[in-house]
Order: C-alpha cells, then structure tokens, then sequence
C-alpha cells in the first residue's frame, strides 16, 4: 500500500497539477480563451449570529469573500457551515449580523431577494423540478413571456445554450432533468444560477455524491468560473478538493469562525484545525487475525422485476477478523449486493450462508436478528425516519422485542438512556435526543445510523457508503470503529466509491464491474491496478497494464 | 484521484422498477405527510377562515343584504347592517343549537343543545380516529362507509335477535360490530400487502358491496328485515342492547365513552406501543422501515383492520346509540367521509380528531337550528367543513403535483433510483 494516509498521495503531487489546464477534455478548450468577466462582487458577512432555540448554530461569524476567489468553508459536522450559507440564501433570517455585497448592507427576506441581488446557491438537494426541462427549470421563477403572456421558451433556451457554450458545458437545454445524470443536473443549477447573473455562488458540499470524473469536472468549473470574476464560497469535508481549488480557506467549530487556514496547509494541519486536536487520517491497523468464513456467497444473482441483472453470479467469501472491500463506480452493482445480504432484494438466486446458516428468501426481520449490522447507502431513504427523534432512530431495527419493548409497550426510560448514552458515545451534535432527526446535519445523521448498527450484537457487518459526508475526525472515529469491530472477530464488508477509504480499511478488496466481481486482490494493491480493474481488466490485465 | 480519473466505464443503462415505484409512491406519501403533519395552528386558522367564507355565503345570500345593496351608495350603512345582522343570526343559531341555547330556561335544557353535540360527535371521532390512524401508516381509508355499515349490520343483528341480560347484550353486540368493521378493512389491507392493490380504489369498491349487500339482508326475511314488514327496515333494538343514557333527560349515551376509550386507546397505540411505532415508521418512510426490518405488509393488514374496527364503532354507535328503533341503508349518514375531514382536521393526532370531532358534532347540531331559527340553508355548513378541508389539504396536493420542493424544509439530498440509473448512462 503505498501510504496508508487517506489524502496524502494528491498532498505530495498537488503543487505539480494545480496549475495545470484542466485535463477534461470538455473544458481544455474554452479555458485556452480568455475568460469572459461575468461581474464582480464583493461579499461581506458581519457578525452573523443563528440561533435555533437554545442551540447556537452562528455565532457572530464574520467572513469576507473577495471577486475571483474560491472561499472555502471547512469545519466539522454540525459547525453550522450550511446554516450560515441559509443565511446568506435568506432561507433562515439571522438574528443577528448583516450580510454586504460591495459594502451595501441587504436584507433577504427570501431566496428571491437573494438571488435578485447577484446571490446564488447549488444546494445539497438540488431544487429542480425533475419533469421539466433544463430550459424551462432555468426560467422558473423568473419567466419571461412574449405579446399575450406567451412563455418565451426561446429565450430560455438560448440563454442556456449560451451559457453553456461559455463554460464548455454541453447541456442540452430540451432534455428533461429527470434524464439527466446527478453531474449535469448540478450543472443546470449553476446555469441556472448564472442565468440570474449570479456574482455570488455557493455550493454546499456539491462533490458528496458526484464521481471522482464528475468531481473533477465540478472544480475545473468552479476554477473557470473564479476566473471570469465569480465569487465562490465552496463547502466540502474532502481535504484534498479543498487543498485543489481553495484561494482562502476559513474554519468553522461549533458555530464559531476558529481562524484562516493557508491553501498550502497540509492536510493534516487543516484538519487539526478543524477538529480542534491532532487528527490522525492514517488509520491504525494490525495484521488481520483471520478465523473462520463467517458469511459465504454463492453463485449470486440479482435481477430487478424486469428482468434485468444487476449482479451476476456472484461468489466470495468473508472470514472473521478480516474487511472485505468492494470497490467499483458507482451503479456496478453494490447497491444491489448488499441489499441482498440484507434480504431486500426480491429476485435473488444462488446462496449466502451466514455461520453455515442460508440465509436468502429468510427476510430481513430474521436476518437482523441473525447479527448482521446494515449501514445503507442512502441514509435519508433507507437508514432513517426524518420525522422520527433520534432516540426513536437508535431503536428502529429493535421495535420488536426486549429490550427496548416489554409486553407491546416501548420502554421509554430505557429507550432514552440508550439513546443519551450513545449520542455521547458517537458524539452525536444535536440539541437533545429529542431532535428530529431529518433536522441534524448531514454528518450527524450518519452517526445515528452508525450508533445503531454498531451497538448491535453482531456478527456481520455490511456498511456502504460509512463516511459519506463526514467531517475529518468522524471519518477517523467510524474507522477504528470498523477496524475495532473487525478485530473484535466480526467480519466486515465496506462498499466504497473512494479509493482512499478502501485502501485505508481493507484487508482484501472486491473490484465489481458490471455486476461481477472482476477479481479479489490484496488490500495493498495499488490503485492504477483498481483502477483498471473498475474499468472491467482482470486483476493479471490490469497489473500488467499498470 | 488522477488514477480515477482516467477509469472510463461504460455499463448500460438499466432500468430499476422497483425504486421508480417507491420513488412514485413517496411523492404523494410527502403530500399526505404534509396534509396530516401541519400545525394545530393552521387547523385553527383553516376553521376560521371557512367561517369567515361562509359568513361572506350567508351575507350575498341574504334576501336583505341583496335589496341594501341595491342603494349602497346611498345608504352604505344599511347593507353593513344587513350583512351583520344575517351573519350574526346565523352564527348565533348555530351555537344556540349546538352548545347552550340560553333561550331557555334553566341551564339543563339549554345543555340539551351540548349534549345534542356530544351525540352527533361520537361516531365522527370513532370514524375518524380511523382514518387518521391509516394516515398516520401512510394508508388512505375512504372505505369508512362500508366499514360501518358491515358493523352496523352486526351489532344491530346481535341487538334484536339475542336475547341475553342486559350488560352483556350491549357488549357482546359492540364486539360483534368491531369484528365485522375489522374484517371489512382488514380485507384491504390484505389485498393491498398481497397483490398492491391501491387501497383507495379497494375501500371505494367494499363501500358499494357493503351497501348492496346490506340492502340485499335488508329484503331478505330472517336476515336483517323485520319480521312481518315488508319494508327494508330492521326490526327495533332489544332494550338490553341500546347504550344506557348518561344523563337523564339527555340524548348523549354511553356510546360517547367508548369514543373516549376508543382516543385513549388510538393515543397509547401510537405513541407507547411496538405496533404503533411500526406504523408510523412506515407511514413516514416505508424504505427505512423495511430496511429496519419491519414488515411492511403486515403493518398494513393490522393498520386496516384496527381502523375498520374503529370505523365499525362508528357503526355500531349508530345502531346502539342513535338510531336504535330499527335502522335501513342510510344508517351511515355520511359519517364515513366527514371522518376524512375529521382527521385531518385533527392533524391524525388522537386528541386532536377528537376536538374535530367535537366541532362537526357541533356543525350538525346547531346546523338544524340555524335552518330553522335563521331561514340559512343547512348546506351553508357544509360549505364551511369542505373548505376547512380545502384549506388544509391544497397546498401540499398541489406541491406533490408539480413536484415542488416543500418550503421550510432543509435542503437534503437524496441519492434517487434516478440518479444511480442517470449515472450509469453518464459513464457510457
Ligand atoms: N432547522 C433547524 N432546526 C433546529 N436545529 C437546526 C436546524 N438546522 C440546523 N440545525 C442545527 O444547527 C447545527 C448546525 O447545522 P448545519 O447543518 O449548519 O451544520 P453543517 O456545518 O452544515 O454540518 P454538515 O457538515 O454535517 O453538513 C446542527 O447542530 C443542527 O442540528
Ligand atoms: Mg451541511
């Protein structure tokens, strides 16, 4: 493995590419011309102040954000980072602070208002309207309409065209945004954006779910964009796209503005900085102590109600004390495996035994049971109810029986001392176990979902996706705890997209392309090999080709 | 990075069923989560301003009103009159006939009025707290109609032709009617886990069976038909089997404590039991719920089958407590839809359905009153219960509609079945 240091391989090569034209070939072509400017803006915030009863979210942050920078917010989970780019949005009204664009004082009562004055935002969830299309969600909002209140769609769709002939984006402005991958749907926003003649961008951890092709595409923009003049504020808990594209970077801890951090800070000192204590991003491992196959898979198929295939024959086995790795792009197929274990997939052939146990078609019920820990993928649709506390969140895969119900009744006492006692644990930042859980962070929401799965007795875990928009130190946390459940015997198998992750925690890495898994290699493979392998190569193609 | 960066895939596009339903069905299950989710306040606020529409309803129809406002510009002073005299007569029956008529004499006959309240109320809040129950696990039952009517048909059938003491008459005869209402929702709910069958069109179905059915056992001697009548009529109840009164001299019975019991019972449920977490956990997020390991099909049979036996309390109510000389197809009286109003008047929340239970009980009562004491049409209240319904229900309906993204709530992203399968025509 060549650095067991999640970010340091792009640290030691950074100087060398950061000033390098962008290598996508969308945009080598437009970044040769000179940027047209697009209008500057000078954004102030003053003593911004949010409170949400007793919880602080901001207090008194103040932040300067100059034209033709790339500003970048960093702090951990729940620092209050998206609350003050609400502010800014004029979705929350501060209560205390003012917000200043070229030294003039504003006051949003809305979006509107915001955008109106030069303000805009790529959310986190993107706010288009999926059955309309590009051109028509660009104008919403502010239609334009010919003689007799005729939509001048034209219009719209030549602004777009425009657009996107300036950045090199190639969106066509008839496609429907339901159609249109994640990548280019947060593209339309920025269009959509910048149709508004938007001087400001904010873009609120853009990257989370985006491809590492698509990630890089995002900051050649957001660097195209900076040139013309924009200013940008960017939020994101990946150090390395910070380090990438950041001219000013400010940090944020428990609502507080903490200090700027140089964008040639390390890696390590920005998330020292963040966290408020050294962070260590290596993560500590012993050699596996293997025991015997716990979870074996056989032959596995899974297909969807159509018919079609999402995993094919597929076979591996997991022993005690190791971590199994499936790395691949996304939509190879993992979504599908692991629902499989967890018996959610309806059309499944083949076998998996757990503890020489079959356990498809048993349900997911009796599967639980059996100790397998689940942490899905998408933690807002399958791993938690929004409108449910967290303490209700802690126990939803333990509705059933002792010890959190006796006799039909919930143990509300016990319930809420579990709950109390884990959110310190997990380090769960919420006002109490009584908050909702769709109104924590994105973050910390995640914990409760790990908290969950982790004080379980188990005897498999499945996590996909585990560190998805975690800050730094949560990442280090979840980490050992995997690396902790592991040596305590119990297998684990960890879906990740993220090369970093997978070197970092596996012992052996599952490469799935196409629903098969191309080849099982080594935890220490290099990742020109994985690489090739994500592509479709045998491991023996792809470690010649590398 | 740059090694990823140069993985260029190309899987195909699949086409992933199973989530473009989930993600279908979710949207509306947002709107209703909407619908039943909102504040007290704006109940409150839906209520007020339907009594302000109706009272605009009540000024234009006016006979007085109209002629004023022929010299408005004249005498502008005498159609504001007008309209506060036709608006304030109206109101006023209205509350003379459902909560204290202090046209009379002592106090209690003039509670005679409140009682009256109580009565009409007590299968509203049994009924509704039904179909708020069904919300609150993202179930639509409009099938309250036939749901009573199978309970009425029931416990009227075990009211007159048992003969047995007198407490066990009654209560033998509400379990009956429990039953019977249980097992005509909990139909749907079987058919709904089993084959998907949507539950709207299932309940509007087994309300016509229901009806036909009953009108078939009403013509048919020896099933519900009184003996010797040729008519579609029930004979009368035994007086073992009728709710005792409550108070003396007061139409309100029994049955108004088993609405109570019933409230209590849908509260504990709800919010202290195991059952009750499940529903609402699928009501709110069925994905998590299964993945929590729930079973969703089983929590749809249960939901529909306690909430038709709420419903079939609502009948058997009717039966026991209201209509107890003998009763014929018209023994719902509707209550299985304004139970729809009811519930979400009251938000789903077992008290809250009885306070909105209490207020259409109290529309009914006093709407008679209004009629005859104020010459204002009893249709006017209706007017007032469909735009409370109008008010509540439209905003987020219209959301779900086009799709928009509700206000207020923090932006969130969600990886959809869309994007993964976007993704993957992306990487080709
Ligand atoms: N609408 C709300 N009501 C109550 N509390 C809220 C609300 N929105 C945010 N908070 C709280 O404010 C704090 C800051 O949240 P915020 O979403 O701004 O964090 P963040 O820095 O964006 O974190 P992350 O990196 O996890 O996205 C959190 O503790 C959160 O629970
Ligand atoms: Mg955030």
């Amino acid at each position: 493995m060549a650095s067991p240091f999640p970010h340091s391989r792009c640290a030691c090569t950074r100087s060398g590419r950061r000033d390098a034209a962008p290598r996508l070939l969308v945009n080598t072509r437009t970044a040769l011309l000179p940027p047209p400017r697009i209008g500057n803006m000078k954004l102030e915030l003053r003593g911004i102040t949010k409170r949400f009863g007793a919880l602080v979210a901001n207090d008194h942050i103040s932040l300067t954000v100059e034209p033709g920078e790339i500003h970048c917010l960093l702090g951990e989970n729940g620092a209050g980072k998206s609350t003050l780019m609400n502010v800014l949005y004029g979705l929350y009204q501060a209560d205390e602070g003012e917000v200043l664009l070229d030294g003039e004082v504003q006051h949003f009562s809305g979006p509107g208002d915001a955008m109106a004055a030069g303000i805009g935002m790529v959310h986190q969830h993107f706010m288009l309207i999926p059955v309309f299309t590009v051109a028509e969600n660009v104008m919403l909002g502010h239609e334009a309409t010919k003689t007799g209140g005729v939509l001048d769609l034209d219009a719209a769709r030549e602004q777009v065209r425009e657009i996107s002939a300036r950045f090199g984006f190639h969106v066509d402005p008839d496609a429907l945004v339901e159609t249109l991958p994640v990548g280019v749907q947060q593209r339309v926003e920025i269009i959509k954006a910048l149709s508004r003649d938007a001087k400001v961008l904010v873009f609120d951890e853009p990257t989370a779910v985006l491809t590492p092709q698509e990630t890089d595409e995002l900051m050649a923009i957001m660097r195209q964009l900076r040139d013309a003049g924009t200013s940008i504020v960017f939020i994101t808990h990946k150090l390395r796209e910070v380090r990438e594209v950041a001219d000013r970077i400010t940090v944020i801890r428990l609502g507080k503005v903490v200090g700027e951090a140089s964008p040639e800070a390390s890696t390590t000192e920005l998330a020292s900085m963040m966290v408020g204590r050294a962070v260590d991003l290596s993560v500590d491992k012993e050699p596996p102590r293997l025991g015997e196959p716990v979870l074996v898979v056989d032959g596995l198929s899974v297909a969807d109600a159509t018919g079609q295939v999402h995993v094919d024959d597929v076979s591996f086995e997991v022993r005690a004390g190791e971590v199994l790795a499936i790395a691949g792009v996304q939509g190879n197929g993992q979504t599908e495996l692991t629902e499989a274990l967890l018996g959610l997939q309806p059309h499944v052939k083949g076998s998996i035994t757990l503890d020489g146990r079959e356990i498809v078609k048993r349900g997911v019920r009796k599967i639980l049971d059996a100790g397998v820990g689940f942490v899905p993928e998408d933690r807002t649709e399958d791993g938690l109810v929004a409108e449910f506390t967290i303490a209700e969140n802690l126990m939803l895969n333990r509705s059933t029986g002792e010890p959190f119900v006796r006799f039909g009744n919930l143990q509300l006492g016990f319930r809420d001392d579990f709950a109390r006692e884990k959110t310190k644990e997990f380090d769960i930042r919420a006002q109490g176990i009584d908050s909702l859980a769709g109104r924590l962070s994105g973050g910390n929401q995640q914990k409760v979902v790990l908290a969950r799965e982790l004080s379980r007795d188990l005897r498999l875990l499945v996590a996909a996706q585990p560190t998805r928009g975690l800050d730094v130190g949560s990442i280090e946390f979840v980490h050992s705890r995997i690396i902790q459940t592991r040596d305590a015997g119990i297998p684990v198998i960890v879906v990740s997209t993220e090369l970093d992750e997978v070197s970092a925690l596996a012992d052996r890495i599952a490469v799935m392309y196409r629903g098969k898994i191309v080849g099982i290699v080594p935890g220490d493979t290099p990742r020109e090999v994985l690489g090739l392998m994500m592509a479709g190569e045998t491991p023996a193609g792809a470690g010649e080709a590398a | 990075m740059s090694e990823q960066t140069e993985v260029v895939t190309q899987p195909e596009p699949a086409p992933e069923q199973r989530d473009r339903t989930v993600e279908q069905s979710s949207r509306w299950q947002q709107a209703m989560r909407d619908i039943v989710g909102g504040s007290a306040m704006i109940s409150v606020l839906a209520v007020l301003l339907a009594l302000i529409a109706g009272g605009i309803l009540i000024a234009v129809t006016d006979a007085r009103v109209q002629q004023t406002a022929g010299y408005f510009f004249a005498r502008p002073g005498d159609m504001l009159a007008a309209i506060w005299n036709a608006v304030s007569k109206a109101y006023l029956a209205l509350f003379r006939g459902s909560i204290y008529n202090f046209a009379r004499d002592d106090v209690g006959s003039a509670l005679t009025s409140l009682t009256d309240t109580l009565v009409f109320a007590t299968p509203l809040i049994a009924a509704g707290l039904g179909v708020g129950l069904g919300f609150r696990a993202g179930l639509f039952n409009i099938g309250g109609r036939g749901q009573m009517i199978m309970a009425a048909a029931a416990a009227g059938w075990v009211g007159f032709s048992f003969n047995l003491p007198p407490v066990i008459h009654v209560i033998v005869a509400v379990a009956a009617g429990l039953i019977a209402g249980g097992i005509w929702g909990g139909i749907v709910g079987l058919l709904k886990a089993k084959t998907g069958a949507h539950e709207v069109i299932v309940t509007i179905m087994l309300n016509f069976v229901a009806l036909y059915f009953l009108m078939y056992m009403l013509r048919t001697p020896g099933l519900l038909q009184a003996p010797g009548g040729n008519t579609p009529k029930t004979p009368p109840m035994e007086p073992t089997a009728i709710f005792p009164p409550l108070f003396p001299g007061h139409n309100v019975h029994w049955g108004f404590l088993t609405a109570i019991a019933a409230t209590v019972y849908v509260w504990w449920l709800l919010n202290r039991s195991s059952m009750g977490f499940q529903f609402r956990a699928v009501g709110i997020n069925p994905n998590a719920a299964r993945t929590a390991g729930m079973s969703v099909s089983s929590v749809y049979i249960w939901t529909m089958t306690i909430s038709g036996a709420l419903c079939g309390l609502a009948g058997v109510n009717q039966v026991l407590g209201t209509v107890t000389s003998g009763f014929s197809s018209g023994i719902d009286a509707g209550i299985g839809f304004d139970a729809i109003t009811v519930a979400l008047l009251g938000r789903s929340r077992p008290w809250g359905i009885f306070a909105a239970g209490l207020l259409f009980g109290a529309f009914k009562a006093g709407g008679f009153t209004m009629q005859a004491a104020a010459q204002v049409p009893v249709d006017i209240v209706l007017v007032v219960q469909s735009l409370i319904v109008l008010f509540i229900a439209a905003p987020p309906l219209v959301r779900a509609i086009f799709r928009l993204p509700t206000p207020g709530t923090a932006p969130r992203r969600r990886v959809r079945a869309s994007d993964r399968r976007a993704e993957k025509g992306a990487a080709a």
